[in-house]
């Protein structure tokens, strides 16, 4: 262990956690104040208004998934390919990221069962560096739909993200071609992928895997667009119109398949993947 | 006229006073003409020097140029015949995006690329080069069009990035690009792309995911505008040429990223000096590839295309 690392550790912000143990949360769109332990065993969201919050990766999967799931192991990808600096280099941005998260980036995946079918899950973390899309990301994408194709079997990816990682220049951009070849072998493999998208999923992710599932499902109330708000409002100088962008907007515009409730998920995804997932071979 | 940039007003300097010269020389009797031809001299060294160490962000500049060639001139310049089809046959004819049948140096090939205008009225009826979903699903069409006919695939790309609006979202742009992303990936006969501007974005590489990517010598191919990266990570615009600079938007740093293949030339000043020039020099470039193509099965095709993406910043 190195002098640094050593001295990270002991540092008060070095604690791997995900959700802070606060005893009391405020909702942040109805601001009532939430008991933790009841706003966690309500799967994150809010009893009271249906705000489904932002959850990690080890939560999520642990919704998802049947006891007992492999995590992948996280692809080593090469750090920083570009030696990025804006007001803070991007090395340190990702030493913080960790820091803070338990993974080494915003994309995990985890082989398991979804109610006994077996199934492949991702998913990315809006807590680390707004979820987005590097080198590691779209690694991980990959390597968890080779495990699909391996496994023969379902494909789900939870998205969320701000869009791609800037500091990884034309690098994250070209994670988009990347994803997409994998979810083509996937469709030619005849195997179910299936895309959760949560809040709030844009930019470059939107515009490659997520918007490339054979089903689309949304969390309700879940920002998912292409541009930004900011940009749109700037570029058409114009109010955007009620519930521009939201899960329940893009249903109404085709663009998703259903929206469901955080407490339904898994049963909805478990029947898809029967529906759809090549009959297991009898062991 | 030619319209100058702000880095390049030395050089406007220059060809001012050689105009002036030359007027007075045509004028007089004095015979100025050995002054004229130092002058003249000078001011294409200047030039030279001055292109030769372009920043990325006045790289951005020159990709951005107001005069600057775009689809329109590479049609009529660089290939003898262009046939063009509309439309997405769901919506509409996207005019940021245009395609159609071409023959290059003899070679029948599917022609697709962004188109930014040149005046107002042009500017304004192709969106400044800004495609809609429906230019984007024109694009898909004519992708797999091409596919079923065996025709090599060409794109020309010069985009600021896809139209950010209320209609093209309900639309689902980022739809249509992820599919137009697959079309590509899924092509089956040789597909050449050419970063010929500005390649902006998810609006670019939705006609870029090619086996061979070129670029010209002075454009700019990023995830992001300059702008838009400064005004995300250091909170202000104004800087946008650090953000252009850490991002490694140009062709000399694409190539050695892996990012492209190939870059191509341009007449010295920047292809908007000499867009003749500029437009054989792409049209060479891009011949040369599909030849070199040509001898590839469907299957080793699509093979390269993927390993080209599944592989690529792995080392560096």
């Amino acid at each position: 262990m190195s002098w640094l690392t050593r001295v990270r550790n002991a540092l008060p912000f070095s604690n791997k956690r995900e959700t802070p143990d606060n005893l009391w949360v405020k909702c942040p769109r109805c601001h009532d104040m939430l008991f933790s332990k009841e706003y966690e065993a309500n799967l994150y969201v809010c009893p009271r208004c249906e705000y489904h919050g932002r959850i990690g990766a080890d939560a999520r999967l642990g919704q998802l998934l049947d006891e007992g799931f492999e995590l992948l192991p996280a692809p080593q990808v090469r750090e920083d390919p570009l030696k990025f600096r804006d007001t803070k280099r991007y090395s340190d941005r990702l030493k913080a990221a960790r820091a803070a998260n338990p993974h080494n980036d915003a994309f995990t995946a985890a082989f398991g069962r979804i109610e006994g079918l077996p199934a492949v899950v991702g998913v990315q973390d809006f807590g680390f560096m707004a979820g987005s899309m590097g080198m590691a990301v779209g690694d991980a994408f990959c390597a968890a739909a080779a495990k699909a194709l391996q496994e023969r079997c379902a494909y789900v990816v939870v998205t969320a993200a701000g869009g791609a990682r800037m500091q990884e220049g034309i690098l994250s951009l070209m994670q988009m071609p990347k994803a997409t070849v994998m979810t083509r072998r996937l469709k030619e493999a005849g195997l179910p992928y299936i895309v959760v998208l949560s809040d709030p999923t844009t930019g470059g992710v939107t515009a490659s895997y997520a918007m490339l599932g054979d089903v689309h499902i949304a969390e309700p109330g879940a920002l998912i667009g292409f541009a930004g708000q900011r940009v749109i409002q700037d570029t058409i100088r114009a109010q955007l119109p009620e519930g521009f962008q939201r899960a329940e907007y893009l249903h109404k515009h085709g663009m998703v398949d259903m929206v469901v409730n955080r407490h339904q998920l898994r049963a909805t995804l478990a029947n898809l993947i029967d529906y759809l997932a090549p009959a297991e071979a009898a062991a | 006229m030619i319209s100058y940039l702000d880095f390049e007003k030395p050089v406007a300097e220059l060809e001012a006073r050689i105009a002036e010269l030359r007027a007075a020389s045509e004028g007089g009797d004095v015979d100025l003409s050995s002054e004229l031809a130092k002058l003249e001299r000078k001011s294409a060294d200047l030039l030279t020097t001055t292109y030769a160490a372009l920043t990325p962000w006045q790289k951005t500049q020159v990709a951005r140029h107001p005069s600057r060639p775009h689809f329109r001139d590479y049609v009529a310049m660089a290939f003898e015949e262009f046939v063009p089809l509309g439309g997405d046959r769901y919506f509409g004819d996207d005019q940021a995006i245009m395609g159609g049948l071409a023959r290059l140096n003899g070679r029948k090939v599917m022609l697709i690329g962004h188109e930014k205008g040149n005046d107002t009225e042009s500017r304004l009826r192709h969106n400044f080069g800004m495609g809609k979903p429906e230019g984007y699903r024109k694009a898909i069409r004519l992708m797999e069009m091409a596919g079923r006919f065996g025709l090599p695939v060409v794109t020309l790309v010069d985009t600021s990035g896809a139209f950010p609006g209320v209609e093209a979202e309900e639309r689902g742009q980022a739809e249509a690009i992820a599919r137009s992303t697959e079309a590509c990936l899924a092509l089956r006969v040789p597909m050449v792309s050419a970063i010929v501007g500005e390649g902006g974005s998810g609006g670019a590489v939705a006609l870029a995911s090619a086996e061979r990517v070129l670029m010209f010598e002075h454009a700019v191919y990023s995830v992001i505008s300059p702008e838009g990266c400064a005004s995300i990570l250091w909170r202000t615009a104004e800087k946008a040429p650090q953000a252009a600079e850490a991002m490694k938007m140009t062709a000399q740093d694409l190539v050695q990223l892996g990012v492209i293949d190939r870059i191509v030339p341009e007449p010295t000043g920047g292809a908007h000096r000499d867009p003749q020039a500029a437009a054989v020099a792409l049209g060479g470039a891009i011949s040369e590839e599909l030849d070199a193509l040509s001898q590839k099965t469907p299957q080793e095709l699509l093979r390269l295309r993927e390993e080209r993406f599944l592989t690529m910043g792995a080392e560096g």
